[in-house]
């Protein structure tokens, strides 16, 4: 006690700042930090200063200003007399459905592509490998540029539909005709597909300025419903098959539950399908899937697929071999090896990076600009920013939300990842 | 701190950089030597390059005036492809000392985005281009149809007010130029191309069946197309509207290409006089040398010379003068007294 007090305060100098190694850390960080927020400053100033000199003011009401132009694929309902505002929810919409199938059918076809390249079928193999590498290896505004290309240069003109009067009575039929007996027609637009209709409308209701449209909500319950019941019929067999030894026969209630409520409330509502049929210059009625859409998703499902198939390839070479040995022990074929021993573990390795494989699936949908789809890219960040002349709000705004989907994705793709991650207890 | 004023000494050196930039147009583009002039990514007759590279055509006329007015010499000029949704952003940014790139004037150019038209050079109207074989003789008819766009221009906006204006339908086609549109309309992806009818006068000459293509009597829209300088340096914007009205000025006085230097030793016409620089100083008193409106002449030829070289009736264009007569002959084209 006697030694420690003896032991001189030592006061603080201004200079140990640098020289005493306790404080010399903190010192640095101090200077770094207040370094970076001048430099963040002088930018800031220098935008302001630079504004102030065009005449131009930083101001996000041009949003709620009539847009005036027209957009061809809208699936929210949208006019040239709508906002901005409105064109960006289009756009928004237009990035989120693409982004969404993308990210499905990569997945998808990734899995196949990605396990088949180790199958042990030298020819499968081979062409899994030269598909990889193809789509890996060449940039995908290309990909993009090709399939658009490809679908509105091969296929015929809506008027290569028609059928005159004077061609019925030569006996001639129209240079095209419509496909899946008489429901949909590609043409060199875009490809055109029955819409469902209903009889009986279940009207809409509004939730919090959100229009929802209560025939698919119902459908939504139904199906979610049908899809419980279906699931408590086999976990009642599955309790049997342990408690007796013998599975009960399901499928036929199965079938039922799953289909059967979906039919009655289709035929409730007299669900039919209205077929597009050539009027004037263009099919008119069903829906028109725009070509500029078709090709950005087939682009970049092929595209990304061949990033995903590698990443799912590493992750079954990642698991032990003795894991499939012990399970060829126990009998297992190889299909349900994979199904059931080898893929389960597999994805532990697979979903980190296939997180940012879908990041740049969502945000490669903006190439779609090259091809005139109309996603955030091209009514806010193009003709919303043109029009207006607001480059600087119009690109802050679309950089918050590619940020904002982005970090949703990675965000929910994080919750599942911890759900397949090894359990310690 | 020190480096907080030495930030600051940035900060403001720039600001001031920025300000001076705005203000002398003239002595940047003197210091450099050339004139940078941002153009059409190709539009045959009004800018695009030729088959060896040089670029020609109405706009590419007036840039190439404005260069022998500032250095007596035509060829000082640099042009910047640029399309309808690059371009003002290139001009703000200073990328390009000038646009005479088809461009309307319209009120929300001039304020929101700070621009100044100085002139109109080209008085035009929007049109509608189809294939013959379409059987649509006006643009009424077209209910229904697919329409091929440029984005980022006034058109985009015309079409949508005209369709809805007549109560009927369309799908549109957004492209980013020219050539995207022709190669879209020729595919048949979309049935009609909109855009000023000069410029769908210009498209049709360039396509190799021109005969089998219909311009829509239909204009539905004011398209005032001019050169367009940023806002606030007044100097630079009086120096390119004057080239512009000393080649109008040209045409009224019967001064060409081939006469100007006779005419400028030979006349009696006071306002020739001082176009010409033979008297006074008007030339440089707006800050270029006094003989700079004749070299301006001498080099490229006047207002109507330019026309009818590029785009007038006997080019593959084939315009008639139109609303673009001098006011003498009925029609608009008319500059103030050079005083």
């Amino acid at each position: 006690m006697a030694v420690a007090s003896d032991v001189p305060k030592e006061s603080f100098r201004l200079s140990m700042l640098i020289y005493d190694t306790r404080y010399r850390s903190i010192t640095i960080q101090i200077f770094v930090l207040i370094l970076f927020g001048l430099f963040l400053a002088w930018l800031l100033n220098n935008t302001a200063q630079n504004l102030a000199t065009r005449g131009k003011e930083f101001n996000f009401g041009f949003l709620w200003q009539r847009a005036g132009y027209d957009i061809g694929q809208a699936i929210v309902p949208y006019t040239n007399d709508s906002n901005h505002f409105r064109a960006l929810l289009v756009g928004l919409v237009n990035t989120l459905v693409v982004a969404i199938l993308g990210c499905i059918f990569a997945t998808i076809l990734g899995v196949i592509i990605g396990v088949l390249r180790l199958s042990k079928n030298w020819l499968v193999g081979r062409l899994m490998t030269v598909y990889v590498e193809m789509f890996r290896n060449v940039p995908l505004l290309l990909w993009i540029l090709l399939s658009y290309v490809i679908l509105s240069e091969t296929t015929p003109q809506p008027r290569d539909f028609r059928l005159t009067d004077e061609m019925a009575a030569a006996g001639e039929v129209p240079a095209a005709s419509m496909m899946f007996w008489d429901s949909v027609a590609v043409t060199n637009r875009g490809t055109n597909i029955p819409s469902p209709l209903f009889d009986v409308s279940l009207g809409s209701v509004n939730v919090l300025g959100l229009t929802l449209n209560l025939t698919i909500l119902a459908y939504i319950a139904v199906i979610a419903g049908s899809v419980w019941i279906n699931q408590r019929i086999l976990a009642s067999a599955r309790a049997r098959q342990e408690a007796t030894g013998d599975r009960p026969v399901t499928w036929w209630k199965s079938i039922l539950v799953l289909f059967g409520p979906v039919v009655a409330l289709s035929l409730a509502l007299g669900l039919h399908l209205e077929i597009p049929e050539l009027r004037g210059f263009n099919f008119q009625g069903g829906i028109l899937v725009a070509h500029s859409f078709t090709a950005l998703l087939i682009a970049l499902t092929l595209y990304t697929a061949a990033f995903i198939a590698e990443i799912v390839r590493a992750g079954i070479l990642a698991i032990s071999r003795g894991q499939s040995e012990a399970a060829f022990a126990l009998g297992l074929r190889p299909g349900r090896t994979m199904n059931l021993i080898i893929l389960p573990q597999a994805l532990r390795v697979i979903i980190p990076p296939l997180i940012s494989q879908y990041l740049n699936l969502t945000k490669n949908t903006s190439l779609g600009i090259a091809v005139s789809y109309l996603d955030l890219r091209g009514t806010l960040g193009g003709i919303t920013l043109n029009q207006t002349g607001r480059e600087l709000e119009c690109m802050l705004l679309m950089m918050l939300i590619y940020l904002t989907i982005s970090l949703i994705i990675s965000s929910l793709m994080n919750l599942y990842n911890r759900s397949v991650q090894i359990k310690v207890r | 701190m020190k480096k907080s004023v030495f930030l600051g000494v940035v900060a403001a050196t720039t600001m001031v950089a920025g300000a001076a930039a705005a203000q002398a147009t003239l002595e940047s583009v003197k210091a450099r030597g050339e004139l940078i002039c941002g153009s059409n990514t190709g539009l045959t007759g009004f800018g695009a390059p030729d088959a060896s590279g040089n670029w020609a055509g109405f706009d590419v006329d007036l840039c190439r005036a404005v260069a022998a007015a500032i250095f007596g010499d035509a060829t000082k000029v640099k042009f910047v492809p640029t399309t309808g949704e690059t371009r003002f952003t290139a001009l703000q940014s200073g990328e390009v000392d000038l646009l005479v790139r088809n461009s309307t004037w319209t009120v929300s150019r001039d304020s929101e985005l700070a621009l100044d038209f100085v002139a109109v050079n080209y008085y035009d109207g929007q049109g509608f281009m189809v294939k013959k074989d379409l059987g649509v003789s006006s643009a009424k008819e077209l209910d229904g149809a697919t329409v091929c766009i440029q984005t980022g221009t006034t058109t985009e906006l015309n079409l949508a007010d005209f369709f809805k204006q007549n109560n009927i339908s369309y799908q549109p086609v957004t492209v980013a130029d020219d050539s995207e549109a022709q190669r879209q309309y020729l595919a048949g992806a979309c049935d009609a191309y909109t855009t000023d009818a000069s410029g769908l006068a210009a498209s049709r000459a360039t396509m190799p069946d021109a005969e089998n293509h219909i311009i829509l009597p239909e204009i539905i829209s004011k398209e005032p197309l001019g050169p367009v300088v940023r806002h606030g340096d007044n100097n630079w914007g009086d120096i390119v509207r004057w080239t512009y009205y000393a080649l109008l000025i040209a045409e009224e006085k019967g001064i060409t290409k081939a006469n100007v230097a006779e005419v400028a030793t030979s006349t009696a016409d006071e306002e020739v006089k001082r176009l010409l620089g033979v008297s006074g100083d008007m030339g440089a008193k707006i800050g270029l040398p006094n003989d700079g409106f004749k070299n301006a002449i001498a080099a490229v030829g006047n207002y109507g010379e330019i026309f009818a070289a590029n785009i007038g009736e006997g080019t593959s264009i084939n315009l008639a003068r139109g609303l673009n007569a001098l006011w003498t002959q009925g029609g608009l084209q008319y500059a103030p007294p050079f005083r």
